[in-house]
């Protein structure tokens, strides 16, 4: 039946050709546009990602500071490590959240985006764009500000002979997990909804209010 | 040529919406030609199918049965990358709610198309300036949604819907968002570009000032063509509404 129509004008099909794939380069582009175009909503949406990762990083930069041997000190980690799991959650609940409703109050935008032509896989490139640039420079920012803040006040406190051993490199492995759970919490809550939506069809993207 | 005589067929069109234990058939067999060039208006109340036809048409959603055909192509054979080629380069869609990306300027959002179409930079602004200039809104290119009136952001989507030189507009109620007067002017540019840019208009609307200016009128009522006239036949009933205003 569905064939019918195009023979009955003796005719082969006419075929329609395939959308190109723009480029990533093109939609690194863009994506830089995106948020720079809406700074002060990205620096809010960063800005949850900044104090959750400042609030981990500051708990976790404590451990730069040994305090000794002996039972007192075993406490004093197992305090500190409970305290580092809290800040986790906490940053996770908080990244999540800010993460994805800056996706979701997007969705209209991705609706329409289908209307004019973009292909499934370039909105989640530009969506993983945004928020791996978001999450890297937040958390980047979130570790200093926490670790600035626990080692200004161990420094104020305790004078410079509270340092460990171990300083610069726990500082650095600190400020790597730091970042790579930030950007990692920040692409878990932007991806699945954008894609998500991507995949849907465009009119029950653009129906989608919130 | 008659193949090309019609730019969309739809045969048996069929949508439904279950909401718990209800089935709302809100399209129940639908077969429309559209031909090339005409000014077409899809008429009924709300919740009579119009949307979801207009849906159906645009490749925006599936429909549970039957087909659309585009340039006698059927929607149904197309691969996700054909169907965003179609929506991007053969319809623009127009919208009640304008649906403008709010944080791009006028010429911005004119020009998103031809960026996914691959145009360069430079030739992607042009057409957008030139698009802006003909829906009267040159003096408005950098400015964005929230600071134009309702029937400027309107006259920025249907500059938006050109942008790829398509065959077909559709349109979703143009002019429900919009007072008595920008509506008409709306309904006026609608017409304009249909006759001078030869672009099929494709509108679903319960606004009676449309059927002035449509080719033909589709009534249609319960998921289901009540009827179909030529403008000709309207205007001679055009004063006496009484029995349309009962449909509407």
């Amino acid at each position: 039946m569905s064939a019918e129509p195009i023979s009955q004008f003796g005719q082969s099909p006419m075929r329609v050709q395939k959308q190109i794939q723009l480029p990533f380069s093109k939609a690194w582009q863009i994506s830089v546009r995106s948020i720079r175009i809406r700074l002060a909503r990205s620096i809010i949406t960063a800005g949850g990602i900044f104090l959750g990762i400042a609030f981990y990083s500051s708990v976790r930069a404590s451990s730069l500071f040994p305090i000794g041997e002996g039972p007192e000190a075993i406490a004093e980690a197992n305090r500190q490590t409970w305290l580092a799991v809290m800040a986790l959650l906490v940053c996770f609940v908080g990244i999540m959240n800010s993460m994805l409703m800056s996706v979701t109050e997007r969705f209209k935008e991705i609706g329409t985006m289908k209307c004019l032509g973009a292909l499934d896989s370039f909105i989640v490139k530009l969506f993983f764009i945004e928020a791996s640039l978001m999450g890297v420079v937040a958390s980047i920012a979130g570790w200093f500000a926490g670790w600035l803040i626990t080692v200004t006040i161990r420094l104020f406190t305790d004078g410079v002979r509270a340092f460990g051993p171990n300083f610069l490199t726990g500082s650095l492995i600190q400020m790597v997990t730091a970042v790579g759970i930030g950007t990692l919490i920040t692409l878990v809550a932007a991806i699945p909804p954008a894609s998500r939506v991507a995949r849907m069809p465009p009119a029950a993207a653009l129906r989608s209010e919130i | 040529m008659a193949a090309n005589e019609y730019v969309v067929r739809t045969k048996g069109l069929v949508k439904i919406y279950t909401m718990g234990d209800e089935v709302l058939r809100a399209l129940n067999g639908v077969d429309l030609d559209i031909r090339r060039g005409e000014y077409i208006s899809i008429m009924g109340p709300s919740g009579s199918g119009k949307s979801t036809l207009f849906n159906a048409i645009g490749g925006l959603d599936r429909p549970d049965e039957g087909s659309v055909f585009i340039n006698d192509v059927d929607m149904a054979q197309l691969d996700a990358r054909e169907l965003a080629y179609l929506r991007c380069h053969t319809i623009g869609y127009i919208f009640q709610s304008f649906n403008l990306i709010p944080v791009m300027t006028a010429l911005e959002n004119v020009m998103l198309p031809t960026v996914f179409a691959g145009t360069p930079t430079d030739e992607g602004i042009e057409r957008a300036i030139e698009l802006l200039n003909i829906v009267g809104l040159g003096h408005r290119l950098h400015h964005r949604p929230a600071q134009l009136s309702g029937g400027q952001q309107q006259r920025v989507a249907i500059a938006r819907a050109l942008a790829n030189h398509p065959s077909i507009i559709l349109a979703d109620e143009p002019t429900g968002n919009l007072d008595l007067k920008t509506g008409e002017e709306i309904i006026a540019l609608l017409r304009r570009l249909n006759k001078e840019q030869g672009v099929t208009v494709i509108s679903a609307t319960h606004d009676l000032k449309m059927v002035d200016v449509s080719d033909r009128i589709v009534w249609i009522r319960d998921g289901k063509i009540a009827k179909i006239e030529e403008r000709a036949d309207v205007e001679i009933n055009i004063g006496q509404m009484e029995g349309e205003e009962a449909l509407v």
